[in-house]
């Protein structure tokens, strides 16, 4: 697991240095932890993730003014909006929508305000910002995003980021030096388990640049990570441990509580 | 002390769960009766999902049942033919509740479920209680003699084919109304996470006409075996049993009810009557309330598949 994950950020690496040479800058970056361990009583944390901004002697010299994105997705799943609504006086789910592969941790960071960084056009197809970011939904009998202010869609973006699992912060990324930049990752205590992409896109004047990914991975570690794994994958053993557990504890307590 | 539970996915204070279940523990033990109903509800009122509170409070029950029928069974006060009877309904109850569980959570109406089904029960249970105990005082208050039970007195129930002796209880009854109330509270005890005893007790008493020295003991049986069958189906087939949440609440839930049990007898019969039925009222008002009244968020997210590996 662990060599597969390194042998593909590797492989990303590697696929990056061989774009290098069309373009004149290349990003090199890199997280303070590629494997984080999340221990029972972990209650949130942050990883840094740092970089410079290598040139060469194809850079334009004019060039010098660099605004960074940087997308971190964690792992993705399939999502259910509900939305209530009041019918005959008490309040019930009635409409869903069905959010498709969606990251379950999204973070976007900027040096500055998107708008900023880029045309709307250019937004758009750099998915900059939470509202840019394609979340694909079924609709009906297709599959696609919709506006940004379409209710489910705003709504799910807003009850991920009241637990921290989305956010946008458009001055998180601090350049120390004109090419030497780093950003923090909040990690959340509730952040799902799995793979993390981490995407750094350059701009300048507007355009991309050049950018790269590199990636971390959470891992739960400890007692309770046993117990859901166990709970998934041998439910009949689980449920078993769970009753015997149950009658222990009552057994104990006639024997300690005994009056006579 | 902060814990994270790992089924329902939320860190919470182990202090907190385990004064829940002491307090949870003292009322059960002070009225004899497993206090799933009070249970389920605080475990969603903290901010648990009710699916996985309604499936840990199963095993939490089974614990503090078995502690009671124990106690109940050096006592001679259970009756294993009734019980037997009871638990061939019960089974079966405990599936179909388990299987109707699953079938709403997959059409996104299980919370609504289990809330709408607090109300109705606990305000009509509740109500009659309450309404019981209150006359039962007024009559005591007046002189008049306390009569529960007409001896004498038969009912349609009496007049049904396949009778039984039951030697343990002293009656002679048939086994349909039996396996009826067995499947009942089988059902309801799966769909809502609650043990039953607070209407299983009463049916037994006035519909079946058990006597009252072998009521609670065998009641506890019921609910022990149903408990024990729901935990393991919730935890085979929809996988939100949270041992960890339910050892806590079974240490609390254990201890509460030794001091319960000792507070309780020093009450009046249709005082603790009277009380419970305010108790079981005031839940169940609490369910519609919160029902009745605008949400703070009309939107909700759920996972319903997890990323591919």
């Amino acid at each position: 697991m662990r060599l597969r994950a390194s042998l593909a950020i590797m492989g990303l690496v590697v696929a990056s240095l061989a774009a290098v040479p069309a373009r004149a800058e290349r990003l090199i970056v890199s997280v303070s932890n590629h494997r984080v361990t999340v221990t029972p009583n972990y209650s949130g944390g942050e990883l840094v993730l740092f970089g410079s901004v290598e040139k060469d002697d194809k850079t334009p010299s004019s060039r010098g003014n660099y605004d960074l994105v940087v997308t971190v997705s964690g792992p993705r799943a399939d999502m259910v909006t509900r939305r209530k609504e009041r019918k005959f006086g008490i309040w019930i789910n009635t409409d869903s929508r069905q959010f498709l592969q969606v990251p379950g941790y999204l973070a976007l960071f900027s040096n500055r305000p998107f708008e900023q960084i880029a045309s709307p056009e250019v937004q758009r197809r750099q998915q900059l910002g939470l509202n840019n970011v394609l979340l694909m939904q079924r609709v009906g009998p297709d599959f696609a995003d919709v506006v940004p202010n379409d209710p489910f869609r705003s709504a799910f973006v807003r009850l991920r980021s009241e637990h921290g699992l989305y956010r946008e912060a458009t001055s998180a990324v601090t350049f120390l030096t004109p090419t030497l930049f780093r950003t923090g990752i909040p990690l959340p205590a509730e952040v799902p388990i799995g793979t993390y992409n981490v995407e750094i896109k350059l701009f300048s004047d507007g355009a991309l640049v050049t950018k790269t990914e590199t990636a971390f991975e959470i891992v739960k570690v400890g007692f309770e990570q046993f117990v859901a794994t166990t709970a998934r994958q041998n439910g009949l053993v689980y449920g078993l441990v769970t009753a015997f557990m149950a009658l222990m504890t009552g057994w104990m307590a006639s024997i300690v509580f005994r009056k006579d | 002390m902060q814990l994270y539970l790992p089924i329902a996915d939320i860190p919470v204070n182990v202090f907190l769960i385990l004064a829940m279940g002491a307090a949870v523990g003292f009322v059960s033990g002070m009225f004899g009766i497993g206090g799933g109903f009070l249970m389920t509800p605080l475990l969603i009122f903290v901010g648990i999902a009710p699916a996985v509170a309604v499936a840990s409070v199963a095993s939490h029950i089974a614990a503090s049942s078995f502690s009671g029928a124990i106690s109940y069974w050096r006592r001679r006060a259970i009756d294993p033919l009734l019980a037997a009877v009871l638990l061939v309904g019960g089974t079966i109850g405990t599936a179909l509740g388990v299987w109707t569980f699953t079938f709403l959570r997959s059409l996104g109406q299980l919370d609504l479920m289990i809330a709408l089904s607090y109300v109705i029960l606990l305000t009509t249970v509740g109500g009659l209680m309450f309404w019981e105990g209150l006359r039962a005082m007024l009559r005591s208050r007046r002189g008049g003699p306390v009569t529960l039970r007409k001896p004498g007195s038969h009912g349609w129930i009496h007049g049904l084919p396949l009778k039984l002796r039951f030697k343990r209880s002293k009656i002679y009854l048939s086994v349909i109304p039996v396996v009826v109330v067995g499947l009942v509270i089988g059902f309801i005890g799966a769909v809502m996470g609650i043990g039953g005893g607070f209407i299983l007790v009463p049916l037994m008493i006035y519909v079946l006409r058990v006597p009252t020295s072998t009521v609670i003991g065998t009641s506890m049986v019921l609910t022990l075996v149903t408990m024990v069958f729901a935990t393991m189906l919730h935890a085979v087939t929809n996988h939100l049993v949270d041992a960890v949440l339910a050892l806590i609440l079974m240490i609390g839930g254990v201890t509460g009810a030794q001091f319960g049990a000792r507070a309780g007898q020093k009450i009046r019969g249709e005082h603790l009557r009277l009380l419970l039925g305010l108790l079981v009222l005031a839940v169940g008002i609490r369910f519609a309330v919160e029902l009745v009244i605008r949400p703070q968020d009309l939107f909700s997210i759920r996972e319903t598949g997890g990323a591919p590996p």
